[in-house]
């Protein structure tokens, strides 16, 4: 499923057109974004949550030459699906 | 924030739909993507990540209270990787690349 996929599904089953349907679905998704980029988390009940994490910066090394190096610290993104979303996957 | 949240800032950036239209977007589009989950596809979305789902294999396990074996039902579970955007992004504009070396 790609976005245009996405945005079929919505223009079938909500009141707006095409051209609102895509913006709104790029405007979702933008929202989320910027969320995420101030540090706050976002909680869609039903699927999931999104949470940016601080990692430390810390020594490491390039695996295919072997040379150390120092992994700057940097946010990382993860996504921890709801059990509504994974007791769906299963049933 | 939450899908309430996501509802009401939808509305303000796009002010020419109205409050239920932004509400049944918010849920059609989690319910839609659930549903490709749910079938077992991998959705992409330009930008922002790429969700797909996993088959984990039966296993054996411990109770870590009890010590107990039992045994886990292999199970299908969801997993999202950021997109190359979004992961660049989070970092600010000052940092994209991955380290210095020494």
């Amino acid at each position: 499923m790609t976005k245009s996929d996405l945005v079929e599904v919505i223009y079938e089953r909500v009141g707006l057109s095409r051209k609102e349907a895509a913006q709104a679905v790029d405007n979702v998704l933008e929202i989320i974004k910027d969320t995420l980029r101030r540090g706050e988390k976002v909680k869609i009940s039903g699927f999931g949550t999104f949470v940016v994490s601080r990692k430390r910066a810390r020594r490491g090394r390039n695996p295919q030459t072997g040379t150390p190096l120092i992994i700057d610290s940097r946010c990382v993104l993860s996504f921890k699906a709801s059990d509504i979303l994974k007791e769906r996957l299963c049933g | 924030m939450t899908k309430r949240g996501l509802i009401q800032e939808l509305l303000l950036r796009q002010p020419g739909i109205s409050y239920r239209d932004s509400e049944s977007l918010v849920s059609v589009m989690f319910e839609a993507m659930t549903r490709e989950l749910v079938t077992g596809s991998r959705i992409e979305l330009r930008g922002f990540g790429s969700f797909g789902v996993k088959q984990r294999r039966a296993r054996l396990a411990r109770n870590p209270k009890t010590g107990a074996t039992v045994q886990v039902a292999a199970r299908r579970t969801p997993f999202f990787r950021a997109g190359k955007e979004l992961r660049v992004k989070l970092n600010g504009p000052s940092t994209g690349e991955g380290g210095s070396s020494v």
